[in-house]
């Protein structure tokens, strides 16, 4: 029986970690899968460091808390910190490059560690406004959750009014989709 | 008339907070009392939400001595009323339930457990269990239906009104942080599309009538004069709450009668008890479990079977002890050592139970 | 002074005599609330809700559907069954204790919110069932239990105006008074119209009644009534008290 896939998304509030992980929870829903995604909570959700815990599998999920993500995705220097808890030897430690003065926090005992430019392509390529679905991208790819096209469908469905009244954003967010799969392409 | 809430059946993906709404309005609920307390704010940010569009109604009180005595007030007259809280507010709404306790009101009360004591974390724990089977100057005669998952929060916050109007005892669902902030599945449905038939609620005052001339007035107590009095009325209470534990006492269990250990746990640590027994029985190992569903009253019968088959009760709770002093005592005279794991406000994961059991077993 | 023996029709014959002390002024406050009821023809549809100290004693006085409910929390009682259910006319009644100690918080909001409920207040400056101690509306220098030296308003304060502090927070619609068992025709007027205010749908109603203990105050007839007439009247003005103008200009 194939265990869940768990996943630790952190980053700083307005990252937008928690849409990713709606998204991505509610994508696999539509599928018929199960998910489970428990939103950061507590008190330091003010100003604190927002981290999204999800599950996915094809079984009812059992316990909403788990030790050891299979994969982890770091978003900011605190976000690291923070999440390094929740890696195993078998877990992917993803982080993006952009962040300084981590190098002696980045996990050791991780199966895999990838540095991936997210920020630089969302600011130099596309668009900083598309840095979380450029991660959702990397995240999807990484982790086979869900297929690319059903997270550009929930996207689709998510913001889809907005696409009607300029459809070139439906092409920027596409294309942040396609562009964080390329950046863990091969790599997991 | 309105349209019903629900129709047909339906997938969703949702948090529980608003499980619990949607399933207070395909109750029939006429009416939430609440005062803001995390993590069960959001019950009342749906109900508000949906309650008008359905006729029904919404009071934020000033506290949740407030909140629990207004439920009773509109239980007595004769409305399907709720209320929802947490940790201190759970503290305060035991006065409340005291009454509703003695005078058999059948108040619904949903509380999402957070961490204790005092104001601790607004996150998670199993910490309220003694103070919700016990708690109030009482004998804890209420029944309380502890969830684990977003379907059991649908299908048992639709039962507790009727068990609560079918028995008139004030009834509880126990959740917890996890289950009111995360997201998962469920299939709603409108319970008399299934053949549940609500039990209609009837008013304890306000009656058809003038009092004293049509009908004699109903006129309710929680004073009494002397000790007799009082020792009558508990004792009719215990035998009525006797009379009906084994009627809605629930349990879940998998091969508790002939493992070697058997894990107990609730609420939705019993997911990770689950997953961790069936993990293990699949290596070979002899262990089982036994979910009280019911917390009050407990499934004793088939607690005790356990206890007495088993070489091991293992109590898995994210407190210190709570479910286990209702479980020793309902097993009290049972050959099952009892061996605790408690995590007091921490989530507990499937590898942690097993890894557990393996080192009783050794 | 004597009471006045003809029974509202609304009282509960069975019941009487009633259980409350000789010289007790709760029997004079429940008769103008049962004439009040008579008059206006409401005891089909009022819930009476009693607290805890002397005034649960009257759960079962009136041919009139009742409940006793816990110290201070009548008030939220009352507003949960009114919320639930509006034809009802809700009747809060209760001591000084539950209402300005216990259950001040619930007095407040419930007034802050204009809930359309009747609240009876009887102030007789003490606990009485518990034995006398001293409360919110004992008055300076005046000897309770637990102030048997005399209240001392630098360190415990001075008497709580009830029906000030509800007017004061209250708007209008609502309805605020100070009887007295001193002037039994007053007083079931100003029940009256707290009920009449609340059967209009106005909103919150409020009296506040100045009542007798002699039991606790130790007092004889006579000292008894130049307690609620002379002693009592310096501090708590008897009469109706007007709520603020109306606040919808307010927030412009």
């Amino acid at each position: 029986m194939a265990k869940a896939v768990k996943i630790v998304l952190a980053g700083e509030g307005g990252q937008g970690v928690q849409s990713v992980a709606e998204i991505i929870a509610e994508a696999a829903n539509e599928e018929g899968r199960e998910a489970l995604y428990i939103p950061n909570f507590g008190v330091e959700q003010r100003g604190g460091v927002s981290v999204a815990y999800l599950q996915i599998g094809d079984q009812a999920i059992g316990s909403p808390k788990f030790l050891t993500a299979d994969i982890v995705i770091a978003l900011s220097d605190r976000a690291v910190y923070r999440t390094r808890k929740y890696v195993g030897p078998e877990t992917v430690f993803v982080y993006d490059a952009g962040i300084e003065g981590v190098e002696d926090a980045i996990p050791k005992n991780a199966r895999k560690v990838l540095a991936i430019p997210a920020l630089q392509v969302a600011n130099e390529e596309l668009n900083p406004r598309v840095f979380n679905v450029i991660i959702m991208g990397a995240v999807v790819k990484a982790t086979r959750v869900v297929s690319e096209e059903r997270a550009k469908d929930a996207i689709e469905k998510k913001l889809g009014y907005k696409f009607e009244k300029n459809p070139e954003l439906r092409d920027l967010n596409f294309k942040a989709i396609d562009r964080g799969a390329e950046l863990v392409a091969g790599l997991v | 008339m309105p349209e019903k809430p629900i129709k047909g059946e339906k997938r969703y993906f949702m948090t529980g907070n608003e499980v619990v709404a949607y399933a207070a309005l395909a109750a029939g609920a006429d009416i939430m009392y609440g005062y803001p307390i995390t993590p069960q704010n959001e019950i009342m940010h749906y109900w508000t939400r949906m309650a008008p569009k359905y006729g029904k109604n919404f009071l934020q009180t000033e506290d949740e001595l407030s909140a629990g005595f207004t439920t009773v007030g509109g239980v007595l007259a004769g409305r399907k009323s709720f209320t929802a809280t947490a940790g201190p507010g759970n503290t305060l709404m035991q006065e409340p339930v005291s009454m509703a306790e003695a005078m058999r009101l059948p108040i619904v009360v949903v509380v999402q457990q957070r961490g204790g004591p005092s104001t601790a974390t607004v996150i998670y724990s199993q910490q309220e269990v003694t103070m919700t089977t016990i708690g109030g100057n009482g004998e804890g005669f209420r029944i309380v239906y502890s969830t684990s998952s977003h379907q059991e929060l649908f299908d048992y916050t639709i039962k507790a009104f009727n068990t609560a109007w079918k028995y008139r005892f004030p009834t509880f669902i126990l959740g917890d942080g996890y289950q009111a902030k995360m997201r998962e599945s469920l299939t709603m449905y409108d319970p008399e599309e299934r053949g549940i038939s609500l039990v209609p609620a009837e008013p304890y005052v306000g009656k058809p009538g003038t009092p004293g001339t049509d009908r004699p007035p109903e006129q309710y107590r929680n004073t009494y004069n002397v000790e007799e009095e009082i020792y009558e009325v508990v004792q009719n209470l215990a035998r009525d709450f006797n009379a009906i534990a084994s009627e809605v006492a629930e349990y879940e269990s998998l091969a508790a009668d002939r493992s070697e250990v058997v894990v107990v746990a609730h609420g939705v640590v019993s997911r990770a008890v689950k997953e961790a027994v069936n993990e293990l029985r699949e290596a070979g190992i002899s262990v089982g479990y036994f979910r009280p569903v019911t917390l009050r009253p407990l499934a004793e019968k088939e607690l005790r079977e356990a206890a007495d088959k088993a070489r091991v009760l293992l109590l898995v709770e994210s407190a210190h002890g709570q479910m286990a002093r209702l479980i020793k005592e309902a097993a009290y005279g049972c050959k099952a050592e009892m061996i605790p794991f408690f995590k007091p406000g921490m989530g507990i994961t499937a590898e942690e139970v097993a890894a557990r059991v393996k080192s009783i077993l050794g | 002074m004597s009471v006045q023996l003809a029974m509202p029709k609304s009282w509960r014959i069975d019941t009487k005599p009633h259980k409350f002390c000789p010289g007790c002024g709760h029997g004079l406050v429940l008769k103008a609330l049962g004439q009040a009821i008579d008059e206006l023809g409401i005891q089909d549809r009022a819930v009476y809700g009693c607290d805890i100290g002397c005034s649960l004693l009257s759960w079962d006085f009136f041919n009139v559907d009742s409940i006793q409910t816990h110290h201070g929390r009548t008030t939220p009682v009352i507003t949960g069954l009114k919320r639930a259910n509006p034809d009802l006319v809700g009747i809060a009644y209760m001591g000084d204790g539950g209402g300005y100690a216990i259950g001040s918080q619930h007095l407040v909001n419930a007034a802050a919110r204009n809930e359309n409920i009747t609240v009876i207040l009887v102030n007789n400056t003490q606990y009485g069932m518990t034995g006398g101690q001293m409360a919110p509306t004992t008055m300076p220098g005046q000897k309770t239990e637990t102030s048997p030296y005399g209240r001392d308003p630098q360190k415990t304060g001075y008497p709580t105006q009830g029906p000030e502090m509800v007017a004061a927070i209250t708007r209008e619609g609502a309805y605020v008074a100070r009887g007295t068992v001193a002037n039994p025709k007053q007083l079931k007027g100003f029940i009256k119209k707290a009920l009449e205010n609340q059967i209009a749908g106005n909103g919150f109603s409020f009296v506040e009644v100045l009542s007798t203990c002699p039991t606790n105050w130790r007092t004889n007839a006579e000292e008894t009534w130049k307690f609620v007439e002379k002693e009592m009247t310096k501090y708590f003005k008897v009469g109706e008290i007007k709520v603020p103008e109306p606040r919808h200009e307010e927030g412009k």
